[in-house]
């Protein structure tokens, strides 16, 4: 390398470095941290979370760490997030079961079934819909949607009527036994506000969950998006979840 | 047993009672209307008492809500910070506009000559309460009175609107849950409104049947009969647009059909296909169409009428039941089927219910005291227009 080549090299590598340097954390799938709340402008985000099914292996530690993270009751009729396992047969029978509900329990594969033909888990949370029903039934305006796109529920506004309960098509909202009020995944928005990724994603050892923000440019979601063929739950329904499947089995509802 | 979400659903045995106790409202308030509006002659011996029945069960309708609510403590934030895209949001309106904007005025103009009246024969704190009620208003002369009819006449007509508001309204609550198939059907309002017709039509004549019974007053048949005649209108229409709902349903055949058969076939088949639609629905309107084509004694028509009308209320209580419950007897994920186990003490409870079932009743048998429809029969001094036999 002659001296000529040197510079033009070293011209084209330091910007270069940089702008990787800056892309990093949004390829890592962090949000930009905000250094104070104030400065954190949630017109910027617009959060989503991807999930790849062939990667999650069912181990339910997602769900461990929600419930820890977030206060959510013990009980197996309490989740903000929960894993279903599905089986596929032989003669196209479905059986699907939550492997959630067993808390406490050590986990235990289904008995090797020769008709079985394949098998899958698929987390399941709030989808964190663009257009979300629990929203607009609310009486009170108590569950509201954030400007970075996040569902949120007021638990010093909401009457714990329930209908947001009935209106989620997805099964991913109760009733707190503690505060009485509708209760459902944040995208642990205490958390991604501070830069910060969700528990579950946090801890998931297969990066089955990709979290990120759908406005970023270089982001891990928007990647995700790009090279998968996304699938979203009860599109029919017209509510635009923001929880994107890969490789998802059309037998998931 | 198929897969159902892990998380549970909770609207429970309260929720039964509120559409029920409502529809009784709207029912009853529509065959008053009859009498006001449509000039049904026949009708007029149990205006009033349709009317005290609405206000019975219109004053009971909301404590289902308030007592199944997380936070009843916060229940006023329905009215000061509603959300306008909420259907549930308008029920404070639509409740109290219904309540004070057309039950309340509407009773208080076709009593106001009989308040006075009342006022004048009664000592102590009688007098007081009635002078009270009518608003110490003294005016008996014949432009008061026939401002009176019209206004009560007025009051009607904004009231027949504002009734099926209120019960297709209730529909609507469920109709437009996207989330549940067999909750949301654009027929559900209409299937509501036809539905409470119906029960408040049963329950008014059950009711007039159970009074002259205890308290030994002769029965008007020519009443009785036309009751009878609006009733089995009123059910055919019903039955006719719950089928149109079945057969959609059935001929559409969508996602949803699998599981919601599965539903019917079993959770539902006592409740459903036995209670609300074999003794709640068709052998009444077999009963009522005999009723109308055999002529049977006075005797057994009055005892015929009388186990209709109790089928009927029976019948639609089920319906509820099954629009409720059976919403939720399914999970979301459409693979399986579930239980609700209806506790037996406690807020939320069987016990409850029962109480705020018989509660109207409770208020009736008082408002019944306190404002005898009868009374101007007995009482009406000369010289000053009755009422109740005078149709505008």
């Amino acid at each position: 390398m002659n001296k000529r080549e040197f510079l033009k090299d070293a011209i084209l590598f330091f910007p270069a470095a940089a702008t990787l340097q800056a892309l990093a954390p949004a390829a890592e799938g962090k949000a930009e941290p905000a250094t104070t709340p104030t400065d954190y402008d949630a017109t910027r985000h617009w959060y989503g979370m991807g999930i790849d099914v062939d990667k999650c292996i069912g181990c339910n530690r997602c769900v461990e760490a929600c419930k820890a993270e977030n206060n959510v009751p013990d009980e197996p009729f309490y989740f903000r997030t929960w894993i279903e396992r599905y089986q596929i047969h032989e003669n196209g029978e479905t059986r699907v079961e939550c492997i959630s509900t067993r808390a406490g329990l050590p986990e235990q594969a289904p008995p090797e079934d020769p008709s079985v033909v394949r098998t899958f888990f698929v987390p399941k949370l709030c989808n964190q819909c663009a257009h979300p029903p629990c929203v607009q039934v609310c009486p009170v305006g108590a569950t509201f949607q954030t400007q970075d796109g996040v569902v949120l529920v007021d638990e010093k506004r909401c009457i714990g009527c329930r209908y947001c309960i009935q209106a989620c098509p997805y099964g991913a909202r109760y009733l707190n036994p503690r505060t009485k009020t509708a209760d459902k995944c944040t995208f642990c928005y205490h958390r991604i506000t501070e830069g910060l990724l969700p528990a579950c994603v946090e801890v998931c050892p297969t990066e089955a969950r990709i979290f990120g923000d759908l406005k970023g440019k270089a982001d891990r979601l928007v990647r995700f998006h790009r090279v998968n063929q996304i699938s979203v739950l009860k599109p029919d329904l017209n509510t635009e979840p923001k929880v994107l499947y890969a490789q998802l089995d059309g037998e998931v509802r | 047993m198929g897969f159902i979400y892990p998380n549970k659903s909770t609207w429970a045995i309260l929720i039964v009672v509120y559409p029920y106790l409502t529809g009784i409202v709207a029912g009853a308030f529509i065959l008053a209307s009859l009498v006001k509006v449509f000039n049904v002659v026949e009708v007029q011996p149990i205006y009033r008492l349709a009317l005290l029945t609405a206000l019975s069960f219109m004053l009971v309708a909301g404590m289902p809500l308030q007592l199944h609510l997380g936070h009843p403590e916060r229940a006023y934030e329905i009215f000061f910070t509603p959300q306008p895209t909420s259907a549930m949001a308008m029920f404070g309106f639509v409740y109290l506009w219904y309540l004070l904007g057309i039950l309340l005025i509407e009773i208080w103009f076709e009593y106001r000559q009989q308040l006075v009246l009342m006022a004048r024969q009664s000592r102590g704190l009688l007098k007081g309460i009635y002078s009270a009620l009518s608003l110490f208003s003294k005016d008996l002369s014949p432009e008061a009175l026939a401002f009176d009819h019209k206004a009560s006449k007025l009051i009607t007509i904004i009231g027949i609107p504002s009734a099926f508001l209120l019960h297709g309204y209730v529909g609507f609550i469920f109709g437009s849950v996207k989330a549940n198939p067999w909750w949301g059907s654009v027929l559900m309002p209409i299937v509501f409104l036809m539905s409470a017709i119906v029960s408040g039509i049963a329950m008014v004549m059950f009711l007039y049947i159970l009074l002259s019974l205890v308290r030994n007053e002769k029965l008007d048949m020519r009443c009785l009969d036309k009751i009878g005649l609006f009733l089995l209108v009123a059910i055919i229409v019903d039955f006719v647009l719950e089928a149109l709902d079945y057969i959609h349903r059935l001929y559409q055949s969508e996602e949803s059909i699998g599981i919601l058969t599965q539903l019917v076939s079993s959770k539902l088949f006592l409740s459903l296909v036995v209670v609300q639609l074999l003794l709640g629905m068709l052998l009444p309107l077999v009963v009522l169409v005999l009723v109308r084509s055999v002529r049977f004694n006075e005797e057994l028509r009055k005892l015929l009428y009388f186990t209709t009308s109790l089928l009927i209320l029976l019948g639609i209580f089920s319906m509820r039941w099954n629009v409720v419950i059976g919403g939720q007897l399914y999970s979301k994920s459409l693979r399986g089927l579930m239980a609700y186990k209806m506790e037996i003490t406690g807020i939320e409870s069987l016990l409850t219910a029962l109480a705020l079932l018989a509660l109207p009743f409770i208020i009736l048998a008082v408002l019944y005291r306190l404002l005898p429809p009868r009374w101007m029969e007995s009482h009406s001094p000369t010289g000053i227009d009755r009422p109740t036999g005078v149709l505008t």
